[in-house]
């Protein structure tokens, strides 16, 4: 029997995961930073003509994008003369399990059906789960989702229980932990145990699957508004969403359309925190996630991460909680449509882009997703409250403060994305890279990162020296 | 009404400890440290008959063989859409009146 400890199992990952994702990893080594992004991705990835295809096979992908008629009237009613860009939206729900997430499932899946596994393991916050559960189900796999549920009171976030809940309606095993990062030890022991494939978000395949997301949305602007999006606004977590969908902009030749992020603001709070974990509203989407997995992809549960936000992002901006809500309600009263926290995180960033833009500029929210009991607005807000969070109406400007307070607007002028200068991400990942101990970039070093930040060598090593000297 | 005693096949909860605290991983948050680290799964009950606390093994829907603690027989989900939310009931009017004044000033 093997050494089943935390220590034993971690020391084993590179042979568990090697094993559950039927990549040969060190083919694409450079160096220790380095390694052949675009080979992988071309390798390992599908053409998107295949990806459409296996997508047509269960039903996922072709969504509608929709004009936001009534929230771009509201939002010409409070710009300047002449500002106030379109809106549209990309109805993600209207895939099989509700969410973007079927584009990266499916071709996970498929992929574990062709290399003989019996079935598929994801490690996920929930949407994720459904998804791969859902695809697993339509293609006669076993799945199981391991799923960070509960606090050492037992208790946990509706949205997380109702993300779990769904994952079991499509035949998934959850096994729910408790807070912490040893969830991973969790995942590679079930790995182990089962032989099953990793379904994990962040291979070149979960990411292959959302480039027809791009691809399409430039399609459907192209015919309903003559041109492509100038901006398009990607929810962002662990950079898969964002990552996927730039280069599905890129292979629909829309190389103009700057690409920009959005994450719920939870400054303050840690991730990895018992007391911290069900004093927040949002469970992905956030910059608990969205901030270190830009800075450092490479902490995902493969070795090299195909997702890597700041390749593609052209600007980053940050939401409140209370925001959120807000534009969740806008968007049920005045477009007729509710759906879930995710997507209404980019289109709040979106409403106060747009405010900022001409009226014949075209603003893309790239997804939905779907929404009910656990993830409404009132649901996280009781739960809050429950929690000892305070909500109030006010500036969120001036009072969010994520874990304390949530603070909804008193006006739909108060929604004002923050930006995130991504010079400071730059920084920060040059200095996790000093943080593990590197010291001296080689040519071929500096070559990649250079690619990863879009900086130029000489800015790169100009910032490194700075960290290496100020830490 | 629970039933106090599960039969072998009905669908139950089981918990464990994974990690206990000083097993867990060095950079966990000190918070974190003080707890164990535990699991839950669902499945069907093998053994014969079981009351909620026993040590049982299920039979997971992925095919697992698993043993735990009884914890929960017939589990429900208990999540739901929160209670009524004041503020949200003000915003939800003032969009309702922004539209009508919207609506308005087009009409004119
Ligand atoms: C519906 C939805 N949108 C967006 C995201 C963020 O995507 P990513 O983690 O790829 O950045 C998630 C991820 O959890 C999600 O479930």
């Amino acid at each position: 029997m093997k050494d089943r400890s935390y220590r034993a199992v971690m020391a084993r990952r590179n042979e568990i995961m090697k094993a559950s994702v039927g990549i040969d990893y060190d083919r694409y080594r450079i160096t220790d930073i380095a390694f052949d992004y675009e080979r992988m991705m071309e390798e390992i990835g599908y053409t998107l003509e295949e990806v459409e295809k296996i997508q047509r096979e269960t039903g996922v992908g072709n969504t509608p994008l929709i004009e936001l008629k009534n929230i771009t009237k509201l939002i010409r009613h409070i710009s300047a003369p002449g500002k106030g860009a379109r809106v549209f939206l990309k109805d993600e729900a209207a895939n099989p399990s509700g969410s973007f997430k079927d584009r990266r499932a499916s071709i996970s899946v498929h992929k574990a059906k062709e290399l003989g596994y019996k079935g598929v393991i994801a490690a996920t916050s929930g949407n994720y789960g459904a998804a791969v559960a859902s695809q697993a189900s339509k293609r006669g796999l076993k799945c199981i989702v391991v799923q960070e549920t509960f606090d050492s009171r037992g208790i946990g976030q509706p949205e997380i229980l109702e993300k779990g809940r769904a994952c079991e309606a499509y035949g998934a095993e959850v096994v729910q932990l408790s807070v912490g990062p040893e969830l991973f030890y969790y995942f590679l022991l079930l790995l182990e145990e089962t032989g099953f494939f990793n379904a994990s978000l962040y291979t070149p395949y979960g990411i292959a699957g959302v480039e027809t997301l791009g691809y399409e949305l430039s399609k459907q602007c192209r015919s309903i508004t003559g041109k492509d999006p100038d901006y398009v606004v990607v929810t962002h977590a662990g950079g898969g969403n964002l990552t996927g969908t730039a280069r599905g902009l890129r292979k629909a030749g829309a190389h103009d359309t700057k690409v920009v992020g959005a994450s719920v603001n939870l400054s303050g709070l840690h991730m990895a925190s018992d007391k911290d974990f069900n004093r927040k509203s949002f469970t992905t989407g956030h910059t608990g996630f969205g901030i270190p997995f830009a800075v450092y992809p490479d902490r995902s549960d493969v070795p090299r991460n195909a997702a890597r936000a700041l390749r593609y992002m052209d600007k980053y901006l940050l939401v409140s909680q209370g925001e959120v809500f807000y534009v969740t309600e806008m968007i049920a009263r005045r477009e007729g449509m509710q759906r879930g926290p995710a997507g209404n995180t980019s289109l709040t960033a979106a409403i106060s882009l747009a405010r900022e833009l001409p009226e014949d500029a075209i603003v893309v929210v790239q997804e939905t997703e779907y929404t009910g009991a656990g993830k409404l607005p009132s649901a996280q807000l009781s739960f809050a409250i429950e929690n000892g969070v305070e909500v109030l109406r006010g500036d969120p400007l001036a009072l969010d403060k994520p874990g304390k307070r949530i603070v909804i607007p008193e006006k739909p002028e108060q929604i004002r994305a923050r930006e995130l200068p991504l010079d400071k991400l730059r920084k920060s990942y040059l200095k996790e890279l000093a943080k593990r101990g590197h010291r001296e970039l080689t040519a071929e070093d500096l070559e990649f990162i250079s690619a990863d930040l879009r900086l130029r060598e000489d800015k790169i090593m100009e910032m490194f020296k700075e960290v290496l000297k100020n830490g | 009404m629970i039933a106090l005693k599960a039969k072998k096949g009905q669908w139950v909860q089981i918990h464990k400890v994974v990690l206990n605290p000083e097993e867990r991983a060095p950079q966990v948050p000190e918070d974190t440290k003080l707890v164990p680290l535990v699991m839950r799964v669902k499945g069907y009950l093998i053994d014969e008959e079981a009351s909620v606390g026993d040590l049982v093994s299920i039979e997971t829907v992925a095919g697992r063989k698993v043993v735990g603690r009884l914890i929960a027989i017939e589990p429900t989900y208990t999540h739901n859409f929160g209670k009524h939310v004041p503020v949200l009931a003000e915003i939800d009017r003032e969009f309702s009146q922004l539209a009508d004044s919207l609506n308005e000033g087009e009409e004119k």
